[in-house]
């Protein structure tokens, strides 16, 4: 050794590998504008596909007239759900086991919803052709509150259903029910808090609202009819079970269907399912022969595809005098529109949703969730959550706000004292999950001192009374949200997607120069897998990660997976990386041996290299292993150095966090300005510590939007009235506020590296945190329970009833 | 989001502009930033055959003094405004609306002309010239004439413009340096258009406020001019109780609609305290 020869720190670094914070190396295409998605994909005599849609968001289709929009110069075909039939496709089946119209048929059930499909030779002439199908609808009388969806005498929406008693899920009590699902101990749980000391009892509602990509759903289908083969291009975060699922709808061979997800311009749980624009982009190229496109503009893509919540949670807890809990009880009204379109694992009508009992040790608990249907858009995807998640912290979170405050405690001390604590995890919930890891009291006690929380609480207390006294018209809140989140489905024993189950998969490659391949089963939308995955692979192998490279989303190349949500891409794919990469390290270390000439047994690895125990400067490195791999393998060996793992997770991930949000609000016009916001994350081990600040500053964002006033809402007709940028709550760098990360490290002790996803933590744990401190600004003046969204409007109105403006 | 059919033209002088729209009638619209009239055509909530671009008339852009007025071309951007040391010497009133309308790409493309001659009350610039009783200049095939602001707008998305005729450009008496000013505008975000707007101009001698006038932008199907609330400030020292009155009689003249922004109650008290706001600031600006 000489003074050439780096140290063991040199070489770690040198590697870019788990813990770096390394740049995004798809940054690189993505700043510069070189992205490649589905609508920068031409081919030759690509046709486009234009959807005719629904004025009413209830109504009976009396006649639809396409002669006139066929007699224009250009247009080639317009297909309704008659056209649909003959192929058994003018129905198809949701995530959630309900059917879907793909074209109206009969009647149509929300506003904008698709009647006909216009096919021609460009965007413009599709676009005219629309205006010129005519169709003929009869009104009925619509239903949009879901609270008077099982009123004896509501309109019946879903006449395809009628004596349907039987669901995917159960039984259904009334027309416009769609399941019935129960949780946890009723008669315990009914007992505890009946015998509460203190108890209280909520509606708490999480509105309906968007995941509003900023890349809108598309899809590119082309059918070659001589070969036989269909490829479709489109924006899925899930492309191999969109290739099930065509190949199930078809008919056409698995093997002969191509699907690509090429770059993808946000998700959000967006772009799970499968819609109308997809199935009739493929019909239409099937039938013409001729590729045909499908994009959906920003309009379709907010009123038609996919909204997230709408849950509405009556709760209520028990607890000792001292503030111990005793009890949870929750009855959710799950608000799906039209069609259960839930984008859950196929077991789970409700999701998640049983994390409810949060971070807190309640000894007793029961959930109750009942769906229903309403004239509005399908759906109920996990907008950046895993699986009503969201909803389930938002619900607790709130509820022990509600608590502390009849109690009269902080409610910073109420979670502490109501705390699942370390020495109790592995922990099995009442309602039936065993979590993983946690520290929640020293993640909360951190967030407390660094954002100073006693001195914040007697500001706060000092400009309650200036208030009173009329000397400031600002009131100022705190709020505190202590979530846990349940990701990374999942074990296939529990978790399954139209019987597919929800393992994950990686396959690496190691080249004779020793780069590296690899490709997963997941598909990134943004999340930077082509970064953080590298960097497993680099720490597991000892390449360097600019020598990797990760490709997602080609269902001809990546090895079977079940894709990107629910925060599933580390807990599940990550490991099976990790896994793979072992497999590989595992025959590197024969190759190792029997180059270095000693046993197996006499290496071992150190960082990018297996030297000889005691003998540091007889080693070989990895790439040296590499080469030989390819022409100097122990005897018997097959050559080469690669690997697949199939992870089948034995368990789901628990990340937690503490959030803290501190805010000002001007009584006088509603308008609140977050003073500070406090993020500090829990995942396990980090993998990027830049990437995990990246996805906690988006999601926190989206959860600041989703509080303060993000929602589709409608009016009393059904129409949607935000269904536009101008109206639906998108904030810009102006009003986001500052994001302060922190973080601890409790890894998942089941996990292969200790990983256990972040990208959804911050839209689940910010949105409590803004809620909490609306109310909390409020609280001093008993104003109750605040609803969500808290825009200006809506916040003044409550300083009104108070009396405030008096 | 594609807009229907249409022919582009592109004239280089005003008169070609009207000679055109003369002879295309009704289907033909003249074109500025486009940042109103695209988005619409987009949702094909409008539909012209034909576009007649106002963008290569040089003569129409740009700001120079006559006397004691201020003119300035209806193709003027508001960039322009936000950087002209015209403006911002003799009507500082303006960038500072400007500076509240949409974002800089828009800013960049978007015209006085445009957002005067749009007819939408949810625009700034309308009750600005109202309250600084600006005199737009209109050309059409029959000649030129001038028509006040504050007789311009006369609906939603109708004003006194005949068909044909454009707005070539806006005149404004420059302010006194002693004149106090103030804009204030409730949005829910940058691009969002006002929840309610106030826009005051004001005169002291003596501790007395001796004229004002006041303009509210979106809280009615067109701009508003508030000559009450105006007349309830003059002749007071500004105090309490006459800016209350200013208040009551603003908000008595609203009829804003229910949307994302808020009730009609709330957008009502909202266009109340924009005005309270935009007193109290413009009575800091106001020396004499
Ligand atoms: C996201 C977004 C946010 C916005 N926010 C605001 C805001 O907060 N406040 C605000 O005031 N505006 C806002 N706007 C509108 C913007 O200011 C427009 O630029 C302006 O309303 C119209 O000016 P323009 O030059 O773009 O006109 P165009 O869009 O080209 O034209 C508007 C209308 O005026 C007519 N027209 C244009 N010029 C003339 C003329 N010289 N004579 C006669 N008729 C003419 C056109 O035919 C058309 O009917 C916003 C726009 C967007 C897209």
């Amino acid at each position: 050794m000489n003074d050439m020869t780096p140290t063991r720190e040199e070489r770690a670094e040198k590697l870019q590998g788990m813990g770096c914070r390394r740049k995004r190396v798809e940054d690189i295409r993505f700043t510069q504008g070189k992205g490649q998605y589905v609508d920068d994909i031409k081919l030759p005599g690509m046709l486009f596909g234009d959807f005719v849609r629904s004025p009413y968001a209830h109504a009976r289709i009396k006649h639809i007239d396409k002669s006139k929009a066929l007699a224009m110069k250009g247009v080639i075909a317009v297909l309704t759900a008659e056209d649909l039939k003959p192929v058994k496709l003018d129905w198809m089946p949701t995530l959630a086991g309900d059917v879907q119209m793909v074209l109206a048929d009969g009647k149509v059930l929300f506003q904008n919803q698709e009647v006909a499909f216009v096919i021609a030779e460009d965007r413009y002439i599709a676009s005219d052709a629309c205006e010129l199908v005519e169709v003929e609808y009869e009104a009925l009388e619509v239903l949009v509150d879901p609270f008077k969806a099982l009123a004896p005498n509501a309109p019946e929406l879903r006449e395809d259903l009628r004596g349907k008693t039987e669901g995917a899920h159960g039984k259904r009590i009334h027309h416009n029910h769609i399941f019935n699902w129960q949780v946890g101990d009723k008669a315990a749980t009914d007992a505890a808090i009946s015998n509460g000391e203190v108890t209280i009892k909520e509606m708490i509602s999480y509105h309906r609202t968007h995941p509003c990509p900023l890349e809108t759903c598309q899809a590119l289908a082309s059918m070659d009819k001589i070969k036989g083969e269909l490829t479709l291009w489109g924006t899925f975060q899930a492309p191999h079970v969109v290739r099930t699922v065509a190949s199930l709808l078809s008919g056409i061979p698995e093997a002969k269907i191509h699907v690509i997800a090429p770059d993808i311009g946000g998700g959000f749980g967006n772009k799970v399912g499968v819609y109308p624009g997809y199935v009739c982009a493929i019909v239409g190229s099937i039938v013409l022969g001729k590729p045909v496109k499908w994009v959906e503009d920003r309009m379709e893509n907010l009123t038609a595809t996919s909204f997230a919540r709408d849950y509405h949670m009556t709760t209520e807890i028990s607890a000792t005098k001292e503030g111990k809990v005793t009890g949870l009880k929750v009855h959710i009204l799950a608000d799906h529109g039209a069609f259960d379109a839930c984008a859950d694992p196929s077991k789970w009508p409700a999701g998640f949703a049983n994390i409810v009992t949060g971070s807190y040790d309640f000894p007793v608990a029961h959930l109750e969730v009942d769906g229903v249907y309403t004239n509005k858009a399908p759906g109920g995807v996990a907008y950046r959550c895993s699986f009503r998640v969201t909803e389930a912290a938002y619900c607790i979170e709130r509820a022990m706000d509600i608590l502390a405050q009849k109690l009269g405690m902080d409610p910073a001390d109420l979670r502490m004292k109501n705390f699942i604590q370390p020495q109790q995890f592995p922990y099995q919930s009442a309602l039936g999950w065993e979590y993983d890891s946690g520290d929640y009291p020293t993640a909360l006690k951190k967030g407390m001192e660094t954002i100073n929380y006693r001195a914040l609480r007697e500001e706060q207390k000092a400009k309650q009374e200036a208030f009173k006294r009329g000397e400031t018209r600002e009131i100022m809140g705190i709020g505190v949200s202590f979530f846990t989140e349940i990701v990374g489905a999942g074990p296939s024993r529990n978790c399954d997607i139209l019987g597919v189950g929800m393992f994950d998969s990686a396959e690496i490659r190691v080249h004779p120069t020793g780069s590296i391949i690899a490709r997963m089963g997941t598909k990134s939308q943004g999340q930077a897998h082509e970064t953080t995955y590298a960097q497993i692979i680099a720490t597991e192998l000892g390449i360097e990660a600019d020598k990797i490279m990760i490709e997602e989303g080609n269902t001809d190349t990546a090895p079977y997976g079940l894709g990107t949500y629910g925060s599933r891409s580390t807990p599940v794919a990550g490991a099976a990386t990790a896994m793979a990469a072992r497999k590989i390290r595992a025959k590197a270390q024969m190759i190792a041996a029997h180059l270095l000439e000693v046993s197996d047994y006499d290496v071992e690895w150190d960082i990018d290299r297996f030297r000889v125990k005691g003998l540091p400067e007889k080693f070989k490195t990895m790439t040296e292993i590499a080469w030989a791999a390819y022409n100097n393998v122990p005897e018997g060996m097959e050559p080469g150095l690669e690997a697949v793992n199939y992870y089948d997770p034995p368990n789901m991930t628990y990340p937690f966090g503490a959030y803290i949000c501190v805010m000002d609000i001007d009584v006088d016009t509603g308008v609140a300005k977050t003073r500070r916001f406090y993020a500090l994350d829990d995942c396990g081990t980090r993998i990027n510590p830049m990437v995990i600040e990246g996805q906690v500053h988006g999601g926190c964002t989206e959860g600041f939007a989703i509080a303060m006033g993000q929602e589709i809402r409608y009016d009393e007709m059904g129409n949607c009235v935000t269904g536009s940028l101008m109206d639906f709550f998108l904030p810009t760098a102006v009003e986001t506020p500052h994001w302060e990360t922190d973080f601890t490290v409790t890894p998942s002790p089941h996990h292969p590296i200790g990983a256990k996803g972040v990208g959804e933590s911050p839209n689940v744990g910010s949105v409590p945190a803004f809620s909490n401190a609306v109310n909390d600004a409020f609280a001093f003046l008993n104003a109750g329970h605040i609803q969500m969204p808290h825009d200006a409007w809506r916040t003044w109105e409550v300083a009104e009833r108070l009396g405030l403006h008096d | 989001m594609i807009p229907g059919r249409f022919d582009y033209y592109r004239p280089s002088s005003a008169q070609e502009a009207v000679a055109l729209l003369a002879k295309l009638g009704e289907d033909a619209r003249p074109l500025a930033g486009g940042h109103s009239l695209i988005p619409v055509m987009k949702t094909r909530l409008a539909a012209p055959e034909h576009l007649i671009d106002l963008g290569g008339i040089a003569d129409l852009r740009g700001v120079k003094v006559e006397g004691d007025t201020v003119v300035i071309g209806a193709m003027t951007t508001q960039h322009d405004l936000l950087t002209s040391k015209v403006i911002a010497e003799h009507l500082p009133i303006i960038p500072e609306t400007s500076a509240l309308i949409a974002d800089p790409q828009i800013r960049y493309l978007g015209t006085l002309g445009g957002n005067v001659a749009n007819g939408d009350p949810g625009n700034d610039m309308p009750a600005l010239m109202m309250c600084l009783d600006a005199t737009f200049t209109v050309l059409g095939a029959g000649g030129e004439r001038t028509i006040k602001a504050r007789e311009f707008y006369l609906g939603t998305y109708y004003t006194a413009l005949e068909t044909g005729e454009i707005v070539t450009s806006i005149r404004i008496k420059a302010m006194s340096k002693a004149t106090g000013y103030a804009y204030e505008k409730l949005k829910r975000k940058v691009g969002d258009y006002a929840t309610a707007a106030a826009a005051v101009v004001l005169s002291v001698s003596g501790g007395k406020c001796t004229s004002a006038a006041i303009g509210l932008t979106n809280v009615a199907e067109t701009p508003l001019l508030a000559e009450d609330a105006a007349a309830a400030l003059v002749g007071s020292s500004l105090d309490k109780v006459a800016i209350d009155k200013a208040v009551a009689a603003a908000e008595a003249i609203t009829n804003p609609a229910h949307d994302a922004r808020g009730t009609p109650q709330y957008r009502t008290k909202m266009a109340g305290v924009m005005l309270r706001r935009a007193i109290a600031r413009a009575m800091t600006r106001a020396h004499g």
